[in-house]
C-alpha cells in the first residue's frame, strides 16, 4: 500500500508490504539511516522517533500505521546549516557518545523527555531512560549530557 | 592549567558530529545497487545430525535468487583458529574443523546449516522457513566436567575426546608450588564460576559482499574490529582469494568489545556468494541472531588457593579452571584462558610461586572467545575474590594485605613470564582511598543501616597486559600472526595531512585523538589532520584495534611515521634556508635556523616537496608521505584500585551500587576525556557481569537468555556516576609516547570489588557465613546465601 507522511518538515511517500514496520520504512525506503535497529524485541531504543510530537520505537509501529502522520528522526534536529541542537552540542560537549550507534535514540529520547519535564533530576533522567539501550558509555555521561541540556549546573558532576 | 590542544588536551570528538546527525556510516546503512538478502537457516537443536536438507520447495518460492547449503563448501576452508595452544605433555591442542556451513552435524543452537539469498530480506526469511531439514538428535554436552567425563558424547567424532589442551604454566614451577602451599601457615581455598557474558554491542553484525568480475576484485564491508585480519584469514584460509584481489572495508562500527575481532562464518559465506552470483550479498544479523552466533565470552569455573605466611606474606598461588571454548575454535579463543590469564596471575603483588592449570573443553555451546579484558579480568576476579576471603579468615583488613604484598620495585619480572616495567600501585591505593572516601564510609553505612538497610564496601586492584603484542614473543607462545601495527603519515602540498592507520575505531574516538599527537609533534593545528581507518585499499596492513592496543601500538607506529617526515621536512627547509640541516628546529608549524629569525612555515616545506622547483632532488626524493610498522618490544602493565559501595536491602536481597570509583594509571593520557569515558563504559560492563548478565544454557543446550528479555543488560538506572581519575601516572619505559592503553580498565578491575562489596555487606549484617556468592549476585542469590 502506498502511505504519505511528512518526516522532519517535508512530505514524502512510498510503498509498503502491510508487514513493514516504521523502522524499514524510514531506513529502506528513504535511506534515512540515522534511525538504528539495535534489537528485535523492541528493547534497545536505538530506533526512537517522534510521531505526531511523541516519542516511539520505530520498530514497534507499522509503517501503515503512520500514514498521514509527522514524523521527526535524528536527520532532523540540527539547523540548516549544521548547527547542532542543545541537545547534540550537550552530547559533544559531555561525551555523551563513543560508538554512536545508541545516539540517535538517545537524543530523541532526551528531547521528549526534556519536553515534558524541563528540569529532570538525574534519578529521572536514569528512569527515563529505561527504554535505551547503550554499551559503550557507562551511561555516566548520557546522563551528565542531558542535564547539561536542560540548563542545569554539572561542574559538580566528576568530568573526568 | 589542563591543554587546550595536542597531548593531554580533552579535545571534543569530531567524529561526534555525524554520529549526532543520523549521517554515521555503519555497514547497515550501506546498499548497493542490485544487491540480494541473506538470511540464514540456523540450527535449533544443539547437536544433531543433518539426515535430510530439502531444498526444493524453498527455491521455487517467490524472490528466490539461490539457496547454499554445506554441499556447497565441499573443498572451500573451514574458519581458521589464529592460535595453537601446546598442553602441559607438549602436545598440541586438539583443533576441530570449522566449516562455512554445516556439514552432516550441528554442534551448537545457531549453527548455520543452510543460505537463502532473496531479492528482499522477507522473502528469504520466508524461504528459509520453507527448507525440509531432518535432524537426528543427539544428547548434548553442555555442563564441562561432563563433557571431560570418560564416555562422554564428543562434539566432534573426530577428536579423541572434549578436551581442546590441558595446559600448565609454569609447568617447571608445578611441585615447587604443591610443595608451598602443602607448607603455609594458611591457605585460603575458592571455587567460583565467572558467568558466561554476550558482549552485546548496540549493533549487531552485518556483511556486504560485493564482486567485480570485470576486475576479479571482492570487496566485504563488515562489522569488525581488524579489517585487514580478516582479509589475511579469508583470503588465504578459507576462500583462497588473493589479497590483492580482496579488499575489507570495516566503516563506522558500533561497537566491538572483542566479538568483532572473529572471524565469521558470515563474512565468508557473503563474499564467497558475491563471486558466486557476481552479485552484491547483504547479512543482517537480528538481535536473536546475534545471540546465537556472535562469540561469547568469560564461562571459567576455577578453584584458586592462595597460600599465606605467619606474616600473611603471599607464598603461593594455584589455580585450575575449565574454560568453555563452545561447539568450534573461534579466532583467538585458545590464547584467552592461557596467555592472557595465566600470565597476570601475580596480580600486583610479590607471590614468588605460582601454577595455573587450564583445561579447555568443547561443549555443544556457541564458542567463546575475547570479550572486553579477555582473560585479564577472569585472573583479576579469582585472585582479588580470594585475597578477600583471605583477609576476612586471618581478621586483617582487605586493603592493609594488599599493600603488605604489593609489588614496589620495578621492573619487576613474575614468576609466570612476563616483566612489568612500571607501577605504583601504593600511589592509585592512596588515590583510590581519598577518591572513594573510604573515611566517611562507617558514617555512610550508619545512615544505610538506620533505614534498615545493609551497607558493604568491596576493594581490589588489577593489573593488565596491553598493548599487544611483541610477535617474536607471541609467536613462540603459539600465535599464528604478528601483532604490530602501521601507519602512513601523507603530507599534502598545501600541509594537510591524512593519518592511516591500521587501528580502527568503533567508539575509541581515535579520529580526535590521534591527530592530537600528529599536532603536538608538528605544532600545526589538530584540524590540518585526518584520520583513515578501516578500508584496507587505504590504509597500510595493520592488525585492528582489541586488547587496549591502539594508542600503545598504533599510536607508537604514527609516532615513527610523523618522525620520519619530521626529520625529511627538516631536509627539505635546510635547503630552502640554505642552512644546515642540523641547525634546523621545528616549533609551532616554523622551520628556523638556530639562533637567527631565519625560519619557513611547515606550508612552504610542504609545497616545496609537491612542487620541487627549487628542491635538492640529487639528494631527497620529491614528495612528503612516510611509513611506520611498530613492533612493540613489551606489554604495557596498566594498573588501578576500584572501589564499590552498594546496599543489600535484607528483606529482598537487591544490590545497588551507591557509589563507584576508580584510580587508574594508564601512564600518559592523550585525551583525559575519552580515557575517563573508556573507564565508565567498561565499569558499566563489568557492574553488569558481577550485577545482572548470564548467558544461560540448560541441559539440552538450548540458550535460554537469549533476547534482551531475558539477558539484563546494564541500564542507565543500574549505575550511578562514577569517580574516576588517572592522575597517578608512571609512563611505560618502552613505546615513544610512555602510554599504557585503557580500553579494558574498567571491566577487569570492577567485577570483584561488586562482590567484595555485597560480602562485606552480609558481614557487617551479621551473616558471616557467607563467604562467596557466583555472580550474577542476583537478588534470589543473595537471598538464598542470606538464609545460609
Ligand atoms: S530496535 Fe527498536 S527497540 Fe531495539
Ligand atoms: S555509544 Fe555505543 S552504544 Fe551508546
Amino acid at each position: 500500500m502506498r502511505i504519505e507522511v511528512e518526516v522532519n518538515g517535508r512530505r514524502v511517500g512510498g510503498d509498503v508490504e502491510g508487514r513493514t514496520l516504521l523502522s524499514g520504512f524510514l531506513r529502506d525506503t528513504l535511506r534515512l539511516t540515522g534511525t538504528h535497529v539495535g534489537c528485535d524485541t523492541s528493547q534497545c531504543g536505538a530506533c526512537v522517533v517522534h510521531v505526531d510530537g511523541v516519542a516511539v520505537k520505530s520498530c514497534t509501529m507499522l509503517a501503515a500505521e503512520a500514514d498521514g502522520c509527522s514524523i521527526s528522526t535524528i536527520e532532523g534536529q540540527a539547523s540548516e546549516d549544521g548547527t547542532l541542537n542543545a541537545i547534540q552540542q550537550a552530547f559533544q560537549d559531555h561525551h555523551g557518545l563513543q560508538c554512536g550507534f545508541c545516539t540517535p535514540g538517545m537524543v530523541m529520547s532526551a528531547a521528549a523527555l526534556l519536553k515534558e519535564n524541563p528540569k529532570p533530576t538525574e534519578a529521572e533522567v536514569r528512569h527515563y531512560l529505561e527504554g535505551n539501550l547503550c554499551r559503550c558509555t557507562g551511561y555516566h555521561n548520557i546522563v551528565k549530557a542531558i542535564m547539561a541540556a536542560s540548563g542545569q549546573d554539572v561542574g559538580a558532576i566528576a568530568a573526568e | 592549567m589542563p591543554k587546550d590542544s595536542g597531548i593531554g588536551a580533552s579535545s571534543k570528538r569530531r567524529e561526534d558530529v555525524r554520529f549526532l546527525t543520523g549521517a554515521g556510516n555503519y555497514t547497515d546503512d550501506i546498499n548497493i545497487h542490485g544487491q540480494a538478502y541473506v538470511h540464514f537457516l540456523r540450527s535449533d537443536v544443539a547437536h544433531g545430525r543433518i539426515t535430510s536438507l530439502d531444498t526444493a520447495a524453498a527455491a521455487a518460492m517467490p524472490g528466490v535468487v539461490r539457496i547454499f547449503t554445506g554441499a556447497d563448501f565441499e573443498g572451500v576452508g573451514g574458519l581458521p583458529c589464529g592460535w595453537q595452544i601446546t598442553d602441559r605433555h607438549g602436545a598440541p591442542m586438539q583443533e576441530p574443523a570449522h566449516p562455512v556451513l554445516a556439514q552432516g552435524k550441528v554442534r551448537h543452537v545457531g549453527d548455520p546449516i543452510a543460505a537463502v539469498i532473496a531479492e528482499t530480506a522477507e522473502q528469504a526469511r520466508d524461504a528459509a522457513e520453507a527448507i525440509g531439514v531432518d535432524i537426528e538428535e543427539l544428547p548434548a554436552v553442555v555442563d564441562m566436567k561432563a563433557a571431560l567425563a570418560e564416555g562422554s558424547v564428543k562434539v566432534h567424532d573426530d577428536l579423541s575426546s572434549n578436551l581442546c589442551y590441558d595446559w600448565g604454566f609454569v609447568e617447571e614451577n608445578r611441585e615447587a608450588v604443591d610443595k608451598a602451599i602443602a607448607d603455609a601457615a594458611h591457605v585460603t581455598t575458592l571455587e567460583l564460576v565467572n558467568n558466561r557474558l554476550v558482549a552485546n554491542p548496540m549493533e549487531p553484525r552485518v556483511a556486504v559482499g560485493d564482486y567485480s568480475r570485470a576486475t576479479d576484485e571482492s570487496t566485504l564491508y563488515t562489522t569488525s574490529q581488524n579489517p585487514h585480519v580478516i582479509r589475511l584469514l579469508m583470503g588465504a584460509f578459507v576462500l583462497g582469494i588473493p589479497e590483492h584481489k580482496l579488499r575489507v572495508v570495516a566503516p563506522d562500527v558500533g561497537g566491538g568489545f572483542g566479538t568483532k575481532i572473529f572471524h565469521y562464518a558470515e563474512e565468508a559465506f557473503c563474499t564467497f556468494a558475491a563471486r558466486a552470483l557476481n552479485r552484491p550479498v547483504k547479512w543482517t544479523a537480528s538481535r536473536s541472531e546475534a545471540f546465537i552466533s556472535d562469540a561469547h565470552g568469560r564461562d571459567h569455573v576455577t578453584k584458586i588457593e592462595l597460600a599465606l605466611d605467619a606474616d600473611n606474606n603471599f607464598t603461593a598461588v594455584r589455580t585450575e579452571t575449565y574454560a568453555n571454548m563452545g561447539a568450534y575454535l573461534s579466532t583467538f579463543a585458545p590464547s584467552v584462558p592461557t596467555w592472557l590469564h595465566g600470565t597476570l596471575m601475580a596480580g600486583n603483588y610479590r607471590t614468588p610461586l605460582i601454577y595455573v592449570n587450564v583445561k579447555a573443553v568443547f561443549t555443544n555451546t556457541v564458542p567463546v572467545d575475547a570479550y572486553r579484558g579477555a582473560g585479564r579480568p577472569e585472573a583479576t576476579y579469582q585472585l582479588e575474590r580470594v585475597i578477600d576471603k583471605a583477609a576476612r579468615e586471618l581478621g586483617v583488613d582487605p586493603i592493609a594485605l594488599r599493600r603488605q604484598n604489593f609489588i614496589s620495585e620495578f621492573p619487576y619480572a613474575t614468576p609466570v613470564a612476563v616483566e612489568y616495567d612500571t607501577g605504583d600501585y601504593v600511589a592509585t591505593m592512596d588515590k583510590l582511598e581519598e577518591i572513594a572516601d573510604l573515611s566517611g564510609f562507617a558514617a555512610r553505612r550508619a545512615e544505610s543501616e538506620a533505614r534498615g538497610m545493609l551497607r558493604g564496601l568491596g576493594v581490589n586492584c588489577y593489573i593488565e597486559a596491553c598493548g599487544i603484542a611483541p610477535s617474536n614473543l607471541v609467536g613462540q607462545l603459539g600465535a599464528r600472526a604478528g601483532l604490530y601495527d602501521a601507519a602512513t603519515v601523507r603530507v599534502n602540498a598545501t600541509g594537510s595531512i591524512s593519518v592511516m592507520v591500521g587501528a580502527h575505531s568503533h567508539g575509541q574516538g581515535h579520529e580526535t585523538s590521534f591527530p592530537q599527537v600528529v599536532a603536538e609533534m608538528l605544532g600545526i593545528d589538530e584540524s590540518m589532520i585526518d584520520i583513515v581507518h578501516g578500508d584496507s585499499s587505504k590504509i597500510p596492513f595493520g592488525m585492528g584495534t582489541y586488547g587496549s592496543r591502539s594508542i600503545a601500538v598504533c599510536g607508537s607506529a604514527m609516532v615513527r611515521a610523523t618522525e620520519k617526515i619530521v626529520n625529511k621536512a627538516k631536509k627539505i627547509a635546510a635547503h630552502l634556508l640554505e642552512a644546515a640541516e642540523a641547525d634546523i628546529e621545528l616549533k609551532d608549524g616554523q622551520f628556523s635556523v638556530a639562533g637567527t629569525d631565519k625560519s619557513v612555515a611547515w606550508g612552504d616545506v610542504t609545497l616545496a616537496a609537491y612542487v620541487p622547483h627549487n628542491y635538492p632532488l640529487e639528494d631527497i626524493e620529491p614528495g612528503l608521505e612516510e611509513t611506520a610498522f611498530y613492533d612493540p618490544a613489551n606489554f604495557t602493565y596498566p594498573s588501578g584500585a576500584y572501589c564499590c559501595e552498594v546496599e543489600v536491602d535484607p528483606e529482598t536481597g537487591k544490590v545497588t551500587i551507591e557509589r563507584f570509583s576508580a584510580a587508574d594509571d594508564f601512564g600518559n593520557i592523550i585525551n583525559p576525556m575519552i580515557v575517563s569515558g573508556q573507564v565508565h563504559g567498561g565499569i558499566a560492563q563489568g557492574v553488569g557481569q558481577a550485577l545482572l548478565e548470564q548467558a544461560v544454557y540448560d541441559a539440552d543446550g538450548q540458550l535460554l537468555s537469549a533476547s534482551y528479555m531475558d539477558y539484563a543488560m546494564p541500564r542507565a538506572d543500574d549505575v550511578p556516576f562514577y569517580t574516576v581519575d588517572h592522575s597517578c601516572a608512571t609512563p611505560c619505559t618502552h613505546n615513544p609516547l610512555g602510554v599504557k592503553g585503557c580500553g579494558e580498565a574498567g571491566a577487569i578491575g570492577s567485577p570483584p570489588s561488586v562482590v567484595n562489596a555485597v560480602i562485606d555487606a552480609l558481614h557487617s549484617g551479621g551473616m558471616t557465613h557467607v563467604s562467596h556468592i557466583d555472580m550474577p549476585v542476583s537478588p534470589s542469590r543473595v537471598w538464598s546465601a542470606m538464609q545460609g
